[in-house]
């Protein structure tokens, strides 16, 4: 278990650099969120989730829905390094003629299942999803990856009541709490906390993690999985920015991407020599 | 007579028997709705989403996304209206093969007023790309497209209404997306109708032959994709158009036929609808008649657009 952590984090680290390289390309895009939320995603992709990049279509597969749409860069180094499509093309990433689009976009990437963007819907998603494959017998399992800030969004709580009251239990919802958003401190915007208590209230099994900890995040994932009756939010608090201190714990950096001079100190602190 | 509404419930659950990915969803209104029918039959597919259209749009996505074919019902003003965004987001965008089917669409609903009068739903749905627009004259042509969205791949917005609407079809009529009838031929004038005004340019057409004027009916059960061809044939067969339906006359079929014809054939055109306006409580027959929405309007417009042609 060990190695397989280890293993993860350094999978996590090379995603981290994938990261600011194709966001210092793109020169546009989101900076903060996408380190925050990918070592989560990491562990989804390449230990908990069933999922084929030989066959994106595959039936068996567990679906991953970003609702944190704008966190698209960690969804596609993730799919690029499981093979579903060449790493070349995080190059083009948001460019005209890209696959590649700004915010998720299934009808032209490969591993893409679901369009998001448009805060506030992932959930209701997953859980249509989730429906699904009850109603099939199926044990599919269905991840969705919210921000903390798009807690705001209304619909996200009316997902949530009818995951509870339909006893979603083969859907996992991850929220990457990170504590800020576009105009500054979650909790000063519009306080959502405590996101525990809302989810519990709605009938969900809640567990809350470091979200950076790799041995949690996937204890907390198998948990979920253990878990009947209820669906299950792991609260995971995290760190905009993460992995780089020049972006760590700065709302300017939602939106923003590394510049010419940052590259070199990122990638160093990524431990990245090329 | 039948309401529109009322052929949707028994179709849905005919089509429930016929496939098991038919999935119904509604937002505590399946009794008004009458995906009820369906919920009786097929209980487990069926998913009361409670008072939360938004979540209802995006469930159903989902849904659609792992195989199903989902049918979702409210009133065209929660759809087209609060909804709306998570149409064109989790529905359109991504072609997702949901079918809304909005009840209680115009001025019709009556007493509950201008709130939940929904006169700009064909509008706003018509301008989503991907989308599909439906609005059926009467229970058989309903019958018809709930089949036909069924079999269509992709979303489709169909509207409905409250009340027991005048038959225009037979019994077994076939519909077939994006196809316009020719209900009655004519040649000084076309009346292109959607919806319940279809049946009152019957009524009108009858009226005018005898004053001598002979009026084409042209429905179109499909606004979106617009049937061209059928449009262009009468603007020039008729050279004069008039449009009528229970709707705003800003971007419904009237602005669908004349941004058509504007391009590909001006052509003298009148829009018979509700003038930029909100809707009041009534009786749905003394609203129909306060906005005009009758055959003695149309009769009006054919007269006026034809002495406008010599």
């Amino acid at each position: 278990m060990k190695e397989k952590i280890a293993d993860l984090e350094e999978k996590a680290r090379r995603l981290r650099v994938a990261i600011v390289k194709t966001l210092h390309k793109s020169q546009s895009g989101h900076t903060g969120g996408s380190l925050s939320a990918i070592d989560m995603v990491c562990a989804l992709y390449f230990h908990k989730m069933r999922h084929n990049p030989q066959d994106p279509s595959w039936e068996g597969r567990d679906r991953f829905v970003l609702s944190k749409g704008h966190a698209a860069p960690a969804l596609y180094v993730t799919l690029a390094e499981c093979g579903y499509f060449p790493a070349e093309d995080l190059m083009m990433l948001r460019r005209l003629g890209s696959h590649l689009q700004g915010h998720p976009d299934s009808k032209g990437t490969p591993g893409v299942d679901v369009c998001t963007g448009s805060l506030g819907q992932g959930l209701s998603m997953a859980n249509g999803m989730a429906l699904g494959f009850k109603l099939d017998g199926k044990d599919n399992r269905v991840y969705a990856v919210l921000g903390d800030g798009e807690l705001q969004e209304g619909q996200i709580w009316e997902a949530a009541m009818a995951a509870g009251h339909y006893k979603s239990d083969n859907l996992c919802a991850l929220i990457d709490s990170n504590g800020l958003q576009i105009d500054g401190d979650v909790s000063k915007v519009m306080n959502v906390a405590s996101i525990g208590d809302k989810f519990k209230a709605f009938g969900w099994n809640v567990i809350e993690i470091d979200g950076h900890d790799m041995g949690q995040i996937i204890s907390a994932l198998d948990k979920a999985e253990a878990h009947k009756g209820a669906p299950t939010a792991i609260i995971a608090k995290t760190v905009k920015g993460k992995g780089v201190h020049l972006f760590e714990n700065k709302a300017s950096y939602h939106g923003v991407t590394p510049n010419d001079e940052e590259l070199p100190e990122a990638l160093r602190c990524l431990g990245c020599c090329d | 007579m039948i309401a529109t509404r009322d052929a949707y419930g028994e179709a849905l659950a005919e089509l429930g028997g016929e496939n098991d990915k038919i999935v119904a969803l509604d937002a505590d209104l399946s009794g008004s709705t009458k995906t009820g029918v369906f919920a009786k039959k097929f209980p487990n597919r069926f998913f009361n989403m409670g008072i939360a259209e938004a979540n209802m749009v995006g469930t159903a996505a989902g849904l659609a996304s792992v195989g199903k074919i989902p049918f979702l019902s409210t009133f065209a003003i929660f759809a087209a209206g609060r909804a709306w965004e998570q149409i064109r987001q989790s529905l359109a965008y991504p072609k997702a093969n949901v079918k809304v089917v909005a009840t209680h669409g115009g001025v019709t609903v009556g007493e509950d007023g201008g709130s939940h009068q929904s006169v700009e739903d064909i509008a706003i749905m018509r301008a989503i790309p991907n989308m599909t627009v439906i609005v059926p004259a009467d229970g058989e042509e309903t019958k018809g497209a709930i089949r036909a969205a069924a079999a269509y791949k992709g979303p489709v917005y169909v509207r409905l209404g409250r009340n027991k609407v005048a038959n225009v079809f037979p019994a077994g009529h076939k519909f077939e997306i994006g196809k316009g009838n020719v209900v009655a031929e004519g040649k000084d004038l076309t009346f292109i109708t959607t919806g319940l005004m279809t049946a009152q340019a019957v009524i009108a057409a009858e009226k005018l032959k005898e004053e001598g004027i002979s009026a084409r009916v042209l429905h179109l059960g499909t606004i979106k994709p617009l049937d061209k061809e059928l449009v262009l044939k009468a603007a020039q067969e008729t050279g004069a158009i008039v449009t009528a339906e229970e709707h705003s006359v800003v971007g419904g079929l009237g602005g669908a036929v004349a941004e058509f014809l504007g391009e590909e054939c001006p052509t003298l055109m009148k829009r018979v609808g509700i003038y930029d306006r909100f809707g009041l409580s009534g009786k749905s027959d003394e609203l129909l008649k306060y906005f005009g929405l009758n055959a003695e309007t149309l009769i009006e417009q054919a007269r006026e657009i034809v002495s406008r042609k010599k």
